[in-house]
């Protein structure tokens, strides 16, 4: 019964679902509604899975002062501070709208902007320091295909920039790198970029008829 | 005297130069010239075309990592649909967001006159990706109950004419990643006929140009390039135009690299005797 109950209950949804996507009629999109809404507090009720799974691998981590122990501290520290200037009532501490809100001008908020965005946008501008490297070291003209992807990368990497028009002003519309860029993306990419869509969405049929019908049972754990 | 090997250039020294590439047309704007691609110019005259006292929806699927690239295009939005008299919902399905659209728009709201609640409301953040989505196709206010601020949501005026897609003139996409553009292109524009334009990170561009040709999309914006021609058609300069010149710089430099790397790699190849075991490679790439 541990397994035939879900897959009762994936059967059941996953087919209703269906209906209510088909069926325009008031009561189906009424029911549809009422679970979508379930849908949403069982995906928010996962976030709380979610952070008690983070307290439990650190808090392992410390207590057996795994390699990196130090970082899960700061980890739960960090994560421990940001909770309570966001969620602790603010009534309690008086009339102080600096905690318990993550609105504007709250603690909170101050150290979302001034400390998680500065590290997060730092973090991500490396890779413009780890492309130009790679470039240098692993973009070779090994074989034909490597070749047409290298003229392809510089032509749309230098049509994209406002220097790419520049190089090529001057010279008939169709041989600018602008032009060229433009051309690149709207048909061959275009066309290959098609051809994957099209693809993942009939894998993701094919997926889904597999679990309403119960055929994919992986999503049940300790089955293949 | 030490050679310069070229096969084996000191990342540091890569890593200067594209720093000093970046920074230096930051403290020393060139004003390079720009012109508007097809995409940027459709999304501009979608939003043109929308009615004034319109109700758009700013759909902000970010994180502060790709702001660089993506706040310009929130705020040249903004200020277009405020300089058009359009009226604004905001919503994300990333919890990162709510706090950047809160602070795109507030300068630009004292800037125009715009007043909270009823030119324009942050719904904040909802869990659930696709199936908010659904959910906001039934009812917007049901699946946001509160906004950004806790207010119930039905209390607010500007809540009280939007129940569901059918009261949008537009949704302007703003997305790094997943849930994004593909999920409101899958679940929501194809279900509910809604307009629908985006704008993505440069690398996330591509994928999505089946969608504008197909007109699923009304119009994209690709990375810093498109919210920088945005800008130039709203008539602000803002971060994305100034930061095109170091973009231009970098790209070059990087082009330059590339060449330079396979320079080097076809005169080993040919210094090398017919039937010659290859050189052992240099350590892989570990930038």
């Amino acid at each position: 019964m541990r397994r035939e109950i879900p897959l009762a209950i994936t059967f059941l949804v996953g087919m209703f679902m269906l209906v209510d996507f088909f069926v325009p009629h008031t009561r189906v999109s009424a029911v549809g509604e009422e679970m979508k809404q379930w849908g949403t507090i069982v995906i928010a009720a996962s976030i709380l899975l979610g952070i008690g799974n983070l307290i439990r691998v650190h808090s392992k981590k410390i207590a057996r002062r795994n390699t990196g122990w130090g970082y899960s501290i700061v980890c739960l520290t960090v994560m421990s501070v940001m909770l309570w200037f966001g969620l602790w009532p603010g009534e309690r501490l008086g009339p102080s709208p600096l905690v318990g809100t993550i609105a504007q001008g709250s603690y909170f908020n101050w150290m979302y902007m001034y400390m998680d965005v500065p590290l997060q946008s730092t973090m991500f501008s490396l890779l413009a320091f780890f492309i130009a490297s790679a470039a240098y070291r692993a973009f070779r003209l090994r074989s034909p295909e490597a070749s047409l992807l290298l003229i392809a990368a510089i032509i749309v990497m230098l049509g994209r920039v406002p220097l790419g028009q520049l190089m090529t002003k001057g010279l008939p519309e169709k041989a600018t790198l602008p032009w060229l860029t433009e051309a690149i993306m709207t048909y061959p990419n275009m066309a290959a970029f098609r051809g994957i869509l099209i693809g993942a969405a009939l894998g993701v049929m094919a997926t889904g008829l597999r679990i309403i019908l119960g055929i994919e049972r992986s999503y049940l754990g300790g089955e293949k | 005297m030490a050679q310069f090997d070229l096969r084996n250039v000191d990342r540091r020294v890569i890593f200067t130069l594209i720093f000093v590439a970046v920074a230096w047309p930051l403290i020393q704007p060139m004003r390079l010239p720009m012109d508007v691609t097809p995409p940027v110019q459709q999304l501009y005259d979608s939003v043109e075309a929308v009615p004034p006292g319109s109700i758009v929806m700013l759909a902000g699927d970010y994180s502060p990592d790709t702001m660089p690239e993506l706040q310009p295009m929130v705020v040249a939005f903004v200020r277009h649909a405020f300089r058009r008299d359009l009226r604004i919902v905001t919503t994300s399905l990333w919890a990162d967001s709510p706090p950047l659209i809160e602070a795109a728009m507030t300068p630009l709201a004292e800037e125009f006159g715009k007043s909270y609640g009823t030119d324009f409301v942050n719904l904040g953040y909802m869990a659930g990706g696709t199936v908010t989505l659904l959910g906001m196709g039934a009812s917007i206010p049901n699946t946001f109950p509160q906004d950004y601020h806790q207010t119930p949501v039905r209390d607010i005026p500007l809540m009280r004419e939007v129940e569901n897609f059918d009261d949008i003139a537009l949704v302007m996409n703003i997305s790094s990643g997943t849930p994004g553009t593909r999920e409101w292109v899958q679940q929501v524009q194809s279900r509910y006929r809604v307009r629908l334009a985006s704008g993505t990170t440069a690398v996330a561009a591509p994928p999505f140009y089946p969608y504008v040709q197909s007109g699923q999309l009304v119009g994209l914006l690709g990375g810093l390039k498109g919210a920088a021609e945005y800008e130039g058609l709203v008539g602000a300069t803002g971060d994305a135009t100034r930061g095109m010149d170091a973009q231009s710089i970098v790209h070059a430099l990087i082009v330059f690299f590339i060449l330079l790397g396979n320079v080097v790699y076809l005169m080993e190849r040919r210094a090398r005797p017919t039937g010659a075991a290859r050189p052992a490679r240099a350590p892989e790439v570990s930038p």
